[in-house]
């Protein structure tokens, strides 16, 4: 436990240089895009006094490098600065946007593990079977339909058409309060006092932009458990296994699953990394209040302060990801002792 | 802080104003649009970042916070338009929170009368130090706020008096016509100065921080709930003292950043209300029996396309003449616009018969003409230039610039498209004013035609992207800005802007642009200047 507890400690030291390069290089970068937030929030009749006034408002008129010392000391006393764009300090903004996108991305994740490993298994086991061709058809569908248009169709079908989806008006339909803030997620906040009738809306709301997004994030996990399953299929270990007369179910989940897992893992990292930043399409179809969106808000109107937030906040999600996803591996593969080297 | 409104804290503050107990179950439940005729859902597009519009970054939808949450001294009047919807009356000056005023006697000085039972939201009187602290903020704290109070010669504190606690005077730098629709504008809103200097710091004397979240106002409305990015809910001032307490309980205004999804919303009847529809929606909104939409032209605004007089052909009289026969109009405005809004090309006569602004250009298509004018002007064999275009705008740009390219190819110029990122787009065309073709947008708020000249004709001026200089313009335009219209001499001057303006062509109108709001039994939404929803007139029907 204490060699766990060594090789958290050791791999977080190491992300520390990863961190402090995320910060310079976002911090050059936002520079480096075209467009002039002191013209851009100046507003809409601003002549070239009141453009220089907001400049020096935002702190603008210094020099490059004194800005940067100024936002690395914001950064270290915790302060990730003021968005122009929302006019909510940045660090807020991504409080209370992250959970939603967490929540939203996690459910779709959930959701495609529970369709894509058990179709990718049996599409393993039996190919050529139906089920190898349902697989095959849902991985193309899956990679192939956008999710901006999944969701479009989905919300036409189920809220316009048949009218059993509740209005994609985002996490809460309007008639609802959001539940106390405990985690920022509205399922677990509102479990936790016990409100189920707001649990029940916000799970509601949940449902159409998760099965887009899982529609979406399905076919690489389906794909991937079908070709790690085939290639433990046919490995030496479960030929042996099977010779040993050891009972199928125990080829196939002990042995072959187990051993098929660590490449589903690693694509289950990715997808999920890939998908947070990138569901801006589903989460504007569906007045999702994420960060994806946020983001591209942010760029479009070189708002500096929110692109650096977000692009810190990813990096410290995607450091805390990959820990995690390394123990998952020693758990599911033994062998693997990152305190090893 | 309003944003973090827990359900115990609203539900308690909803208990002790608005909502009474018995409303409140049956809001919860019920969708929208049975929810009662006191509450109102209406969508945007476009986020609300501030809830104070003095302050640097306030975004043009957070205006309407200023509208309906706080008062200003006086506000325009209502009139009816043709088409039956109503719209502000910039001809009438009513009062608001101020009761009567008057004009010295050397013109030099407005008076008001404040309204002796004027009351902020917090139950103080609205007495003139607030006015005067309010007025002080808004020209001092820079940026736009300071400048449109400049445009009505609003430029110092010095001219701020309080007289007594009930009588304000502003000294004017010079009688001008625009000083008293000025006051009218969302800018002059008047805040509860006590409150704001509570929360004021060292560092903030206007209290930047604490309005921005917390409004200190007497409006009609207060906000009950806000969430950047989510949305804004007003709720009812039951003792408004600046007009009519409102029908409407409650106003819910819900950000759904997609336009498919705000149509799919108020076709199934679950909103009340969408505001500011992309012009495409309102064209086939506007067929179902039970949704009414409104489109209303922007009064002085023109969607523009401009050629940059720093660059070589273009200086040349001829050859923006040229382009301006070439533009296919009619196919632009079916495109871009899908009709909403009105042409302002196929004028009759090239001296304007009355001052009306905007008003048709006297150009059409005519590519014989256009091409004729091209080989008068030396450039018989064409040029090439690129077409800038701004990608946040890409919904009506794109489509107006290819069919303008198409024309362009047609006399032998060939435009290539130049997209522009939006954050880059102002500083292009309208502060370095390097773009050698683009298209331009400008509307003014004060709706007279000087006020659109003098930003969009004068040399150096912010809209005058295309870098025009007439000496005439720039003599005429400022002895206007301020001239009463009633002055027999302002007609006549107006008139010889418009004439020069379309002879010369530095800005080739294509049509003027609308307001879209589709309504689903609901009466009283009234246009404004501002575009913004103003929802102290709105009642369900």
């Amino acid at each position: 436990m204490s060699g766990t507890l060594r090789t958290v400690i050791v791999r977080l030291s190491q992300a520390i240089p990863v961190i402090l390069g995320v910060v310079v290089v976002s911090f050059v970068l936002t520079r480096a895009l075209p467009g002039d937030p002191a013209v851009y929030f100046a507003g809409m009749a601003a002549d070239e006094n009141s453009i220089a006034e907001t400049r020096t408002a935002l702190g603008l008129d210094k020099p490059m490098a004194q800005q940067f010392l100024v936002y690395a000391g914001d950064v270290l006393a915790g302060d990730l600065g003021q968005s122009l764009s929302t006019g909510q300090p940045v660090l807020q903004d991504l409080m209370t946007r992250l959970p939603a996108s967490l929540e939203l991305t996690l459910t779709a994740l959930v959701l495609s593990c529970l369709i894509a490993i058990p179709l990718g298994i049996l599409a393993a086991t039996r190919p050529g079977s139906v089920a190898d061709h349902l697989c095959r058809v849902l991985v193309t569908a899956g990679v192939s339909l956008p999710t901006f248009f999944t969701g479009v169709v989905l919300i036409y079908v189920f809220y316009y058409l048949l009218g059993v989806a509740p209005s994609p008006v985002g996490r809460l339909d309007f008639i609802y309060i959001e539940p106390d803030r405990i985690t920022g997620f509205y399922l677990i906040d509102a479990a936790l006092v016990g409100d189920w009738e707001t649990w029940g809306a916000a799970a509601k709301q949940l449902i159409l932009p998760a099965i887009t997004l899982s529609l979406f994030t399905l076919a690489p996990l389906a794909r991937m458990t079908r070709a790690a399953m085939l290639s433990a299929l046919s490995s030496d270990y479960i030929r042996t296994a099977r010779a040993a007369g050891l009972t199928e179910s125990k080829v196939l989940y002990a042995y072959a699953f187990r051993n098929a897992l660590l490449p589903v893992v690693t694509t289950l990292g990715m997808v999920f990394s890939f998908t947070l930043g990138a569901n801006v399409l589903v989460e504007k179809v569906f007045a999702w209040p994420g960060i994806g969106s946020y983001a591209v808000e942010a760029l479009v109107v070189s708002d500096y302060a929110a692109v650096q937030g977000f692009v810190l906040a990813m990096a410290l999600l995607f450091v805390a990801l990959n820990l995690i996803i390394d123990l998952t591996y020693t758990l599911i593969d033994p062998r693997i002792g990152f305190e090893t080297r | 802080m309003i944003k973090d409104t827990s359900r115990r804290n609203f539900l308690k503050g909803a208990g002790a104003t608005a909502l009474s107990a018995g409303v409140l179950p049956f809001l919860k439940v019920l969708p929208a649009a049975a929810a009662g005729k006191d509450v109102i859902v209406s969508v945007t597009g476009r986020t609300i970042n501030s809830l104070d519009l003095h302050r640097t970054g306030t975004n043009r939808p957070s205006y309407q916070v200023a509208v309906n949450v706080y008062d200003r001294l006086v506000s325009f009047g209502t009139k009816t338009l043709e088409d039956g919807s109503l719209s502000y009356d910039y001809s009438v000056i009513e009062p608001e929170a101020a009761e009567s005023w008057e004009i010295s006697d050397d013109g030099m000085a407005l008076v008001f009368k404040l309204r002796p039972e004027g009351k902020f939201h917090d139950g103080s009187p609205i007495i003139a130090q607030d006015v005067k602290w309010s007025f002080d903020r808004a020209v001092s704290v820079g940026g736009f706020p300071t400048v449109q109070m400049k445009a009505g010669s609003l430029e110092s504190p010095e001219q701020f008096e309080v007289v007594d606690d009930y009588t304000f005077k502003i000294n004017l730098l010079r009688q001008s016509k625009l000083t008293l629709p000025d006051l009218a504008v969302p800018v002059p809103m008047i805040i509860n100065s006590k409150v704001a200097m509570e929360h004021a710091t060292e560092d903030d004397p206007w209290a930047m921080e604490y309005l921005h979240k917390t409004p200190a106002g007497s409006g009609a409305f207060k906000v009950a709930a806000w969430k950047p990015g989510e949305q804004l809910v007003y709720e009812r001032n039951e003792a408004w003292t600046s007009g009519p307490v409102p029908e409407i309980k409650r106003v819910v205004i819900r950000e759904i950043p997609s336009s498919s999804t705000r149509r799919a919303l108020l076709e199934r009847g679950d909103v009340d209300l969408s505001f500011d529809m992309p012009n495409k929606d309102a064209k086939e909104l506007s067929e179902f029996e039970d949704i009414t939409v409104t489109t209303t032209p922007v009064e002085n605004a023109i969607y523009c396309l401009c050629p940059n007089l720093s660059f070589e052909p273009f200086k040349d009289k001829r050859v923006r003449q040229a382009i301006a026969w070439a533009v296919p109009y009619e196919e632009v405005f079916q495109t871009s616009a899908y009709g909403r809004g009105a042409p302002m090309w196929g004028g009759s006569s090239t001296t304007p018969q009355d001052i009306a602004w905007p008003q048709k250009f006297p150009y059409a298509t005519d590519l014989e003409k256009a091409k004729a004018l091209l080989e008068e002007a030396g450039y018989g064999d064409g040029f090439e230039v690129p077409l800038s275009i701004d990608l946040s705008q890409s919904d009506w740009m794109e489509p107006a610039a290819l069919l303008i390219q198409e024309n362009l190819a047609k006399i032998g110029i060939t435009a290539t498209i130049e997209k522009i990122p939006g954050a880059n787009w102002r500083t292009a065309s309208l502060v370095e004013k390097r773009l050698p073709l683009h298209l331009e947008t400008f509307g003014g708020w004060l709706n007279y035609p000087c006020y659109y000249f003098f930003w969009a004709y004068q040399e150096g001026h912010l809209f005058n992207s295309s870098n025009y200089r007439n000496e005439e313009i720039e003599t005429l335009t400022p002895e206007t800005l301020h001239m009463p219209v009633d002055d027999p001499d302002y007609a006549v001057k107006i008139k010889r802007m418009i004439e020069i303006a379309w002879d010369e062509v530095p800005r080739i109108a294509l049509w003027q642009p609308a307001v879209n709001v589709g309504t689903r039994d609901v009466d009283g939404y009234e246009y404004w200047f501002h575009r913004q929803l103003d929802a102290r007139g709105l009642k369900k029907a």
